[in-house]
């Protein structure tokens, strides 16, 4: 596994909020750490081809660009199966996370988390649909869980 | 939002370039002018439509321990349980939800073991169990919010 040092964690701290709206950015930032803007280009570069940096650019508001009906759907598929289906699942246009997660038994059935975004309740009624059939059989059970009230939201940026 | 605001988020949603110039790279691949990009980028964080430009860094690849979890909240402690749990700095997210188990939040520490302790003592300050859902396999998804 890929190990940052502290220069590393020193780049990621200095654009984990966003990258300046500079001409040259990089630069910026090189300046700011006391690097050359070489050494940061290449540090990203490496932190990027290991999976450290997943993507750069915009990140959206959901809410903003009209999806307000935001779904987590959970369902109980055969652990045998679900690696199979979980990588179908991930490649619908409207699934932005998909994940296998343990269940707790008997209260939580569920193994597979996928969560759904669209502008009205139909169409996020459809989005469910379109898994489902995808799962055929292998749906052993589905609930969806919808969010009511954002609690708290940190700072903390990056995805699970 | 216009035309070229929703170009700039459907193009832009990864593969910014690590360059000497990147905003001048992306600029002419988008048929636009670097100081219009800068502008249009500017304009779209400051009205909230990008929650934010930039890296977007993969927790667990930093060393870091990340999990979502959920507890069961009797309707009549709903906020005194939000507070006990907002009140720790390692939930980092926290969001109701419609279903039996309603509070479900996201735990970001530098270890398994800071985990650990985090829900141990949730468990004992509210009294309540939570149930733990690390996750165990991640599945490719492509980007594609469209604007």
């Amino acid at each position: 596994m890929f190990t940052l040092d502290e220069t590393d964690l020193a780049i990621m701290r200095a654009t984990q909020s966003g990258l300046p709206l500079t001409p040259r950015p990089y630069q910026t930032i090189a300046e700011q750490l006391g690097l050359s803007a070489e050494e940061l280009m290449s540090r990203m570069v490496n932190m990027q081809a290991h999976g450290v940096i997943r993507r750069i650019g915009v990140i959206p508001n959901h809410y903003k660009l009209g999806y307000r009906f935001n779904g987590m759907t959970v369902w109980n598929i055969p652990d045998a199966v679900i690696d199979e289906l979980g990588e179908k699942i991930g490649q619908l246009d409207f699934v932005s996370h998909c994940y296998h997660r343990p269940r707790h038994l008997p209260e939580w059935p569920y193994n597979l988390f996928a969560m759904v975004h669209g502008k009205s309740q139909a169409a996020v009624d459809q989005q469910i649909k379109v898994i489902s059939e995808l799962l055929g059989a292998y749906n052993q059970g589905h609930e969806v869980l919808y969010s009511t009230e954002i609690l708290k939201k940190t700072g903390f940026r990056s995805a699970g | 939002m216009d035309t070229i605001d929703r170009l700039i988020i459907n193009q832009l949603q990864s593969d910014f370039p690590i360059c000497e110039t990147p905003y001048q790279v992306v600029a002419e691949r988008l048929g636009l002018t670097e100081a219009c990009l800068i502008e249009r980028l500017q304009a779209l964080l400051d009205n909230g439509t990008l929650t934010r430009f930039g890296p977007l860094y993969h927790a667990e690849r930093m060393g870091g321990a990340l999990t979502l979890a959920a507890v069961k909240v009797p309707t009549e402690r709903f906020a005194e349980v939000t507070a006990l749990i907002n009140a720790f700095p390692e939930v980092a997210h926290n969001y109701a939800r419609s279903h039996e188990l309603n509070m479900w939040f996201v735990i970001a520490t530098e270890s398994l073991d800071q985990q650990q302790k985090t829900i141990t003592a949730i468990e004992q300050q509210t009294g309540l169990r939570v149930y733990n859902m690390p996750k165990l396999n991640e599945y490719f998804v492509g980007l594609k919010l469209e604007a």
